[in-house]
């Protein structure tokens, strides 16, 4: 269906009901609960899993396809961005126009670096791309102020001009909206324990980002998907084959690139503002840590790495000593001493320690990530299912 | 008719000279071998020949198109196809896609941008290198990946690869380097096969065996000149060929 | 011609900082092969061993005089480090002034053992891995290793100053006459220009002169024909591994009053030593100094005033633009060799 086989249509229709269905399955926990903390479904949170997948997905088309590690490419998120506050600040509060234009800009800066950087490969691309991006990051701070607003970051203000639609509402900016529906209208509704959140900007993320993974997986399955996968195996045999992988590779760099500009485009539609910070080396290796701790090269890899990242940033963040205390509470004093102190360091601002550990502890032992993990386990329970087969099928003869 | 013409070919690497000035003319449809001792510049030659290497002086001429100054993908899209000593695959790859992906590379030239097409469900390219892999003998291995097969079967599937562009020129370094006498003689059954096709065939070659069971006319290059060139019967008695692979060494 | 020099002057600091680090990651990756993205982290740590030594020495214990009183009206606490009461007021005074050079003897075993558990522990696992592998794993270590300092030195910038007897600055420009007061250089990064000078030479030496560096310059240009020679380089690479790390280290502690060591000084310089290494020529040894040097200088000028009115920005940036024009018209960089690094 869709032009897709069989295997690929049911992940992807997987992939939809997951999301269309997130507000209920993210929010396991009744909201008086202690366990509310857990829960993932609201919506601010729910649209980061998307937004940050959709930079995954494109960030692997570059890297799980061709092996051409990017180190710059939250400079084009942070394009895309300044690119989205724009379109509202200039021309209308509606969404689309903002997303538009994040992906064009995007695109076109991505096709700049791209075409330079890729004149060299391996470690000497990452660089060129790090240094891009760190230029990009430093000039967005200083001579680029007029356009960036500098460390203030870019907001929407009560004067601007927008051509199509108003400069203000009662006194206060106009809310982003898709041609009329606000972004931040949420519909809730409580059954029994629960409150569940559907949000109007959390679907437009969902139906962008389940349009994104589609041409992904058509990307992944079409003679040009082979060609980059071609071109990571062995660069000097494609040559020699007739290939001119250049604009294979520099293809694959402009669409990852528009992938990052509209994740930033959609951050924009949901929360008017872009700063700089978008655009720092760390943001870059976010994306990379995403795709690896996901599975890089695999189709789904990317987004369960992104939303694994973002979901344990939240939580972990939140979780404080008395947090800790509270669930320890059950054991005896001295001990739960020892827990919170031993726990401490890997919580709450120490998240960034658990981070770094956990992906160490990915590339050591698991370099496929999350969904190397999960075929191992498949793998696991289905040669145990085979060695149960005979050992049930011996004792016979001896009734 | 010349398919390839070298004329005037010089290479130096710093002060060694590895070639100096090469005539070297191809007919169409016939197999000629290259020889030589160690260093005698065969590999540097056939880098040459397909824009590896830029020579210093000298033409290199496909028909009417001059390769000197081609990029390798370019010589590759005019019909000049390369196995290589060690095998280059895509070891990634299954054995099917490793075709797939010269097929392709003939069909759709040297850039596609079909992002949106199934090459799964490309049925001329699918079948076209299904019937290559049955004619090399690895069609049950398919779907394997290709890094997993033996020096072999490697070689096996680069020379599919190659054949199914359908070059007009097949460059072939060393193709039976490190194999075993039998996989030698597959080899040989599976070039005199191919030979049939009408494929011109230039072969580097250090085993006599292969060269006196393909070639039509042999090359001698030692020291980077010619010494002699002629049928493999003429070249076996020839005195200055002896003198170059015994080196005048007092046996 | 006085500003020209101010600004080479300004750039020997921080260029040899880059050519410290430079050199450390170039040993690693010339003789490992491993790209360490962990380096900045040592760098770091180097500095922080020098926050450590200044917080051990001025270690206190507090008595209370009983014939003064503090604003309250209660009896004076006195604060007194341990090493003032055991060497007597003076000399113990001296010793906390003087931490900072003091802790080069303080971080030499620390970072050596730093340096080879990391070695051991970590890297030697990954000699056989993708570089991309090698770049994932250290970058992850370099997280951990910011974060743990962070947890027990907290995210702000900690002051730790030169000895009072560097802390003035000196009039360059009188020296070699110029007029006065248009040549200032603080004393400190003379010191720690010569300081960079003394390492580096002291490394080049080791690996020109001693036996144990011929061993090692020759795994570096062939790894495997040195292995069947029966030399056991592995054991030497790992003691190149923790020299590496020394040199980053006391890189680090000597920066430390030219900077306040914080957490993350380690990234801000890794990403700059390496677009450093990359611009020398990836496993080029001089190759990293001379870049490190020439980006150190580069960046001062650019920061001129006239400059920036000129080109306004380019100081933020120029490091990055070098570093893309040498990379597109010298592929393997200044003085690089073919083959490194590039698949």
């Amino acid at each position: 269906m869709f032009g897709l086989d069989k295997k690929d249509t049911s992940l992807f229709f997987l992939v939809v009901v997951l999301v269309a269905l997130a507000p209920f399955l993210l929010n396991p926990f009744p909201e008086n609960s202690e366990l509310a903390q857990f829960n993932a479904g609201y919506p601010d949170l729910m649209q980061r899993f998307l937004i940050f997948g959709i930079f995954a997905i494109g960030f692997n088309i570059l890297f799980g396809l061709t092996g051409y590690l990017s180190f710059g490419h939250a400079a084009f998120l942070g394009v895309g961005s300044y690119a989205g506050v724009w379109m509202m600040k200039l021309l209308t509060m509606n969404v689309i126009p903002a997303i538009f234009m994040s992906v064009v800009f995007a695109g076109l800066f991505s096709l700049l670096v791209g075409y330079i950087s890729l004149r060299r490969s391996g470690i000497y691309f990452s660089i060129l791309t790090l240094a891009f991006a760190q230029m990009s990051f430093s000039l967005a701070y200083s001579v680029l102020t007029p356009i960036t607003a500098g460390e203030t970051g870019l907001q929407l203000a009560l004067d601007d001009p927008r051509i199509i639609g108003v400069s203000a509402v009662d006194g206060s900016i106009p809310a982003a909206n898709l041609f009329g529906l606000p972004m931040r209208e949420s519909f809730e509704l409580a059954m029994g324990g629960w409150l569940f959140t559907f949000n109007a900007g959390y679907y437009l993320c969902a139906v962008v980002m389940l349009a994104a993974f589609y041409v992904a997986i058509r990307i992944f399955r079409s003679p040009f998907g082979m060609m980059l996968r071609a071109v990571k195996s062995n660069q000097q045999r494609m040559n020699f084959t007739g290939v001119n992988s250049k604009p294979y590779t520099l293809a694959a760099f402009v669409i990852s690139g528009m992938y990052a500009g509209l994740a930033g485009g959609l951050m924009v539609a949901m929360d008017p503002l872009a700063g700089a910070e978008r655009m720092q080396w760390t943001a870059s290796g976010e994306v990379v840590l995403m795709t690896i701790l996901g599975g890089a090269g695999t189709l789904i890899g990317p987004v369960l790495g992104a939303g694994f990242i973002k979901y344990f940033e939240n939580i972990f963040s939140k979780i404080n000593d008395n947090v800790l205390y509270e669930w320890f509470s059950a054991l005896p004093d001295g001990l739960a001493d020892v827990l919170v102190f031993v726990i401490h360091p890997f919580i709450g601002k120490g998240w960034h320690l658990t981070l770094g550990i956990m992906f160490m502890l990915i590339v050591i032992f698991l370099p496929g990530g999350i969904m190397e993990g999960i075929e191992r386990l498949g793998r696991l329970f289905s040669r145990k299912k085979k060695s149960e087969t005979p050992s049930r099928a011996a004792p016979a003869p001896a009734e | 008719m010349e398919i390839l013409k070298v004329e005037g070919v010089n290479k130096s690497f710093g002060g060694l000279k590895a070639l100096n000035n090469v005539n070297f003319s191809v007919e169409e449809g016939t197999v000629q071998a290259i020889i030589g001792p160690n260093g005698a510049g065969k590999s540097t030659f056939l880098n040459c020949m397909i824009g590896r290497l830029a020579p210093d002086t000298g033409t290199v001429m496909f028909g009417d198109i001059s390769l000197t100054g081609l990029k390798p993908h370019e010589i590759n899209q005019v019909g000049v196809s390369r196995v290589f000593q060690t095998p280059e695959i895509f070891g990634d790859l299954t054995l099917l896609e490793n075709i797939m992906i010269p097929a392709l590379a003939k069909r759709d030239g040297e850039f596609a941008l079909h992002a949106f097409a199934r090459v799964d469900q490309d049925a001329e390219i699918r079948d076209k290198a299904t019937h290559m892999l049955e004619d090399v003998g690895l069609a049950e291995k398919k779907d394997t990946i290709a890094g997993s097969l033996s020096r072999g079967d490697k070689r096996r599937l680069e020379l599919a690869m190659c054949l199914s562009q359908d070059p007009k020129l097949l460059l072939l370094d060393e193709p039976t380097a490190g194999m075993s006498r039998a996989d030698t003689n597959n080899t040989i059954d599976l070039l005199k096969r191919i030979g049939d096709r009408g494929i011109t065939k230039v072969v580097i070659e250090h085993d006599m065996h292969v060269v006196f069971s393909l070639a039509e006319k042999v090359t001698v290059l030692a020291q980077g000149t010619i010494i002699a060139e002629g049928k493999p019967e003429d070249i076996k008695g020839d005195p200055r060929v002896q003198e170059a692979y015994l080196g005048g060494a007092h046996l | 011609m006085d500003a020209i020099l101010l600004q080479i002057l300004n750039g020997l600091d921080k260029g040899s900082a880059y050519a410290l680090i430079a050199l450390g990651l170039t040993l690693i990756f010339g003789t490992l092969g491993v790209v360490n993205f962990a380096h900045g982290a040592l760098f770091m740590i180097g500095a922080f061993c020098a926050v450590t030594l200044s917080r051990i020495l001025t270690l206190s214990f507090t008595t209370i005089d009983p014939e003064r009183t503090d604003f309250l009206g209660n009896p004076l606490k006195v604060e007194t480090p341990y090493v003032e009461s055991w060497f007597g007021p003076e000399i113990g005074t001296a010793i906390i002034d003087w931490s900072v050079p003091l802790a080069i003897l303080f971080s030499i075993p620390i970072m050596a053992m730093v340096g080879l558990v990391m070695e051991r522990g970590l890297i030697k696992y990954f000699y056989k891995r993708p570089h991309a592998d090698q770049i994932l794993v250290t970058f992850g270590l370099a997280i951990v290793l910011q974060e743990i300092i962070k947890y027990f030195f907290g995210a702000n910038p900690i002051p730790t100053p030169a000895p009072p007897a560097f802390s003035g600055s000196f009039d360059f420009g009188a020296l070699i006459g110029f007029d006065p007061n248009l040549i200032i250089y603080p004393y400190w990064r003379i010191v720690y220009f010569l300081f960079a000078g003394v390492i580096i030479g002291a490394v080049f030496a080791f690996l020109q002169f001693t036996t144990f560096g011929m061993v090692v310059r020759a795994g570096m240009a062939d790894r495997q024909t040195v292995g069947l020679l029966g030399i056991d380089i592995d054991k030497r690479f790992t003691v190149m591994f923790a020299i590496a790390a020394i040199v980053a280290g006391l890189a680090g502690v000597m920066y430390a009053p030219i900077n306040s060591p914080n957490y993350h000084m380690g990234m801000d310089f890794l990403v700059l030593s390496f677009v450093v290494v990359v611009v020398g020529g990836m496993g080029s040894l001089p190759g990293a100094v001379l870049a490190g040097f020439l980006l150190g200088i580069l960046e001062s000028f650019a920061s001129m005033a006239q400059v920036v009115a000129l080109l306004p920005g380019i100081n933020q940036i120029i490091i990055y633009l070098v570093a893309i024009i040498i990379l597109l018209t010298r592929p393997r960089g200044l003085m690089g060799r073919k083959g490194v690094m590039e698949n």
